[in-house]
């Protein structure tokens, strides 16, 4: 497959007066997991529909390896919307090889491709009935078929895993990653950012249509590390209240947390702390995506 | 996903309609309900032709009671049953058993016999017996008005019964589309004007192999019950039907898909297709109530909403010259690519906006 590089940049949208996207840019790259966040409203769908071509930007570019997408780039890419669609009365596995017909594919292909993913997706035994007839976690699957099935190179997804049990978070997100190792580009939103903190590898944060950050997951973690940490230890530790350069948030018995005013600070304290007894654990609290979220969006 | 993927063969914009039109007229193909009316349709057309056909070829032979002294003025009467009697009691016996409709028997009149009969005369006795002046039309009418009747109510029903089946199928999938939020997904793999070009192709397929089989139907019908003089006149007729139908057709699948993708509620087709339904109608009901009027179905013959019906119904009656439909047609094909057009225009504008229904300029508008 080959592998692009999907590049937005300075995406601008308004409906009427109201402005949904002001200079949106990020890039999507191959091979990795971006995860796309934000709020009700943030822009996130148009952002997605713009990128699709299902709506035009008023200004801004989409590219894909440095050239502006094409509609025969769009035909390989993959979409699941927001608003899930199939036609109701028709077969799954007929619904999923006319999709990958229209998307370019012979019939037996399609038909080898279709049984295959709808397998590995777990909707083995339901390949002839129709989709009003299966629950909505399986229509669900059936929808990640559908923008999966023609091997894209680009794969947006809007809110992949909204409605899914835990089970079925984890078949997805399995055929997402297997995806990404294949080369494909995807960029898939969510509103429950455990699953993106675990699973993306970079992240964009948007809100009032405007990026508010965006990045590799591990750097933003560590751009928003604070001087944090977490003491167990076997004595009461108490003593850190009147260290100097110590805030402590919460502490009972051995356990603290607390804030230091810089590394030095920090490495004082774990020392202190060793002199005064057995240290069980001493680590820097990474933020959670959830928090980070919170501080961005602010 | 496999790692060895072949690239897709990336299949022109022309096979992705096809497999649209495949996709429409497979799962039309699937509707019990439809294929149930069909197929009570042509039984209905194929039921009309022949009882119509059996009727007006045996009508019903009178039955006349005769005496031997009468029995040769009957005899050159067409259609009729003799039953020689012996004297007037034996005629009247029959005639109040109503084994005979009339008896004719000698009498005192001028012409030397009398009709009796029980409540009214048979007309095709007193008539045959009748001395009629000689008459001479300037004007003949060149069809029976029944059968130009009949004529008419069929080019209307069969264009009306298929235009609104199959406009009302391409709406309603139109709508469906919409609501079940499938275009986007559609959308992102081909243009909108593919999709168009395919719900209109495969509709019209299923339009005119319906048209197709009435008159395949109507034909068998015909030649099964001799009416050979019908179907000499009917057979350029319905040839020309079919053609201007499948123009006609386009044009009106063209305006229903684009007044469907207006609206994003099956509930709604119904108002946002009014004006279209309108003209669909139209037709139907002029043909059946000026069929006899010359300058009304000259003006529908060259109207393209209601040439398919017009033209042909001219042609029937022998009112139009031979270029008269050819003039026709290229109307009906110039409105039929701009009808292409502007529904075109509207189905991209609107396929994506969702929620209330759209106003017709902000249809238009980009």
């Amino acid at each position: 497959m080959t592998t692009g590089q999907l590049e937005l940049s300075g995406i601008t949208k308004s409906y009427g007066d109201r402005r949904v996207l002001d200079d949106v840019s990020f890039e999507v790259a191959p091979g990795r997991l971006t995860g796309f966040v934000g709020g009700n409203g943030a822009g996130k769908t148009t952002t997605m529909r713009i990128v699709l071509g299902l709506l035009s930007a008023d200004g801004g570019s989409v590219a894909l390896d440095g050239a502006a997408v094409s509609a025969e780039d769009r035909r390989r890419f993959g979409y699941m919307p927001e608003e899930r669609g199939l036609y109701p009365k028709m077969k799954v596995q007929e619904q999923i090889v006319y999709l990958a017909r229209l998307h370019g594919f012979g019939k037996a292909d399609a038909e080898a491709r279709a049984t295959a993913l709808l397998t590995e997706l777990g909707l083995g035994e339901r390949l002839n009935d129709t989709i009003e007839s299966l629950s909505l976690g399986n229509q669900q699957r059936a929808q990640i078929a559908a923008s999966l099935v023609h091997d894209p190179e680009v794969l947006i997804l809007d809110e992949p895993f909204s409605g899914l049990d835990p089970l079925a978070v984890d078949v997805v997100a399995g055929v997402l990653q297997s995806a990404a190792s294949q080369g494909a580009a995807i960029l898939f939103s969510s509103h429950q950012l455990d699953v993106v903190e675990r699973l993306c590898d970079d992240l964009v944060i948007l809100a009032d249509g405007t990026i508010r950050a965006a990045g590799s997951r591990d750097a933003l973690r560590a751009q928003h590390a604070s001087d944090r940490y977490e003491l167990i230890s076997a004595g009461d530790a108490g003593w850190l209240r009147t260290e100097p350069g110590v805030t402590v948030l919460d502490f009972e018995g051995g356990y603290a947390l607390f804030d230091a005013d810089g590394p030095e600070t920090a490495q004082r304290v774990l020392r202190a702390a060793v002199d005064r007894g057995d240290v069980a654990s001493f680590t820097p609290a990474h933020p959670s995506l959830a928090q980070i979220f919170k501080e961005v969006i602010q | 996903m496999n790692a060895s993927a072949p690239a897709p063969s990336t299949g022109s914009a022309t096979s992705a309609v096809w497999l649209v039109a495949e996709r429409e007229i497979s799962s039309k193909l699937r509707s019990k309900a439809f294929l149930i009316s069909t197929g009570i349709l042509l039984l209905i057309a194929l039921a009309g032709i022949l009882i119509g056909g059996f009727t007006s070829k045996n009508p019903e032979a009178t039955t006349v009671a005769v005496t031997g002294e009468t029995a040769s003025v009957v005899e050159a009467l067409p259609n009729v049953k003799v039953t020689e009697v012996a004297d007037r009691a034996e005629a009247e016996e029959l005639l109040r058993s109503e084994e005979v409709e009339a008896a004719v028997l000698p009498g005192d009149g001028p012409l030397g016999y009398t009709v009796v009969a029980l409540t009214d005369a048979p007309s095709s006795i007193v008539g045959g017996l009748s001395v009629s002046p000689d008459v001479e039309i300037l004007q003949p009418a060149t069809t029976n008005p029944l059968l130009r009747y009949f004529i008419a109510i069929g080019f209307g029903i069969v264009f009306l019964m298929a235009a609104s089946t199959f406009g009302g199928t391409i709406a309603q999938s139109v709508v469906e589309e919409k609501q079940t939020r499938v275009v986007e997904v559609l959308l992102s793999a081909i243009s909108a004007r593919t999709l168009l070009a395919g719900k209109v192709i495969g509709n019209t397929i299923l339009a005119m192999a319906q048209i197709l089989a009435l008159a395949a139907i109507a034909t068998v019908g015909l030649i099964v019950t001799g009416q050979n003089e019908v179907l000499s006149s009917l057979g350029a007729p319905i040839i020309w039907f079919a053609v201007f139908f499948l123009f006609g057709f386009v044009l009106l699948a063209s305006l229903f898909a684009a007044a469907a993708s207006m609206v994003s509620r099956q509930e709604d087709i119904g108002s946002t297709t009014m004006p279209i339904t309108m003209l669909v109608m139209a037709p139907y009901i002029l043909v059946i109530v000026f069929n006899d009027n010359a300058l009304v179905l000259t003006i529908m013959s060259y109207v393209p909403f209601s040439a398919p019906v017009g033209m042909p119904m001219r042609l029937f009656v022998g009112e139009a010259q031979w270029w008269e439909p050819l003039i026709s047609l290229v109307i009906l094909v110039a409105s039929c690519v701009a009808a292409i057009a502007i529904g075109a225009k509207i189905y991209e504008n609107s396929l994506l906006r969702m929620g209330r229904k759209l106003k017709l300029a902000e249809a238009l508008r980009a």
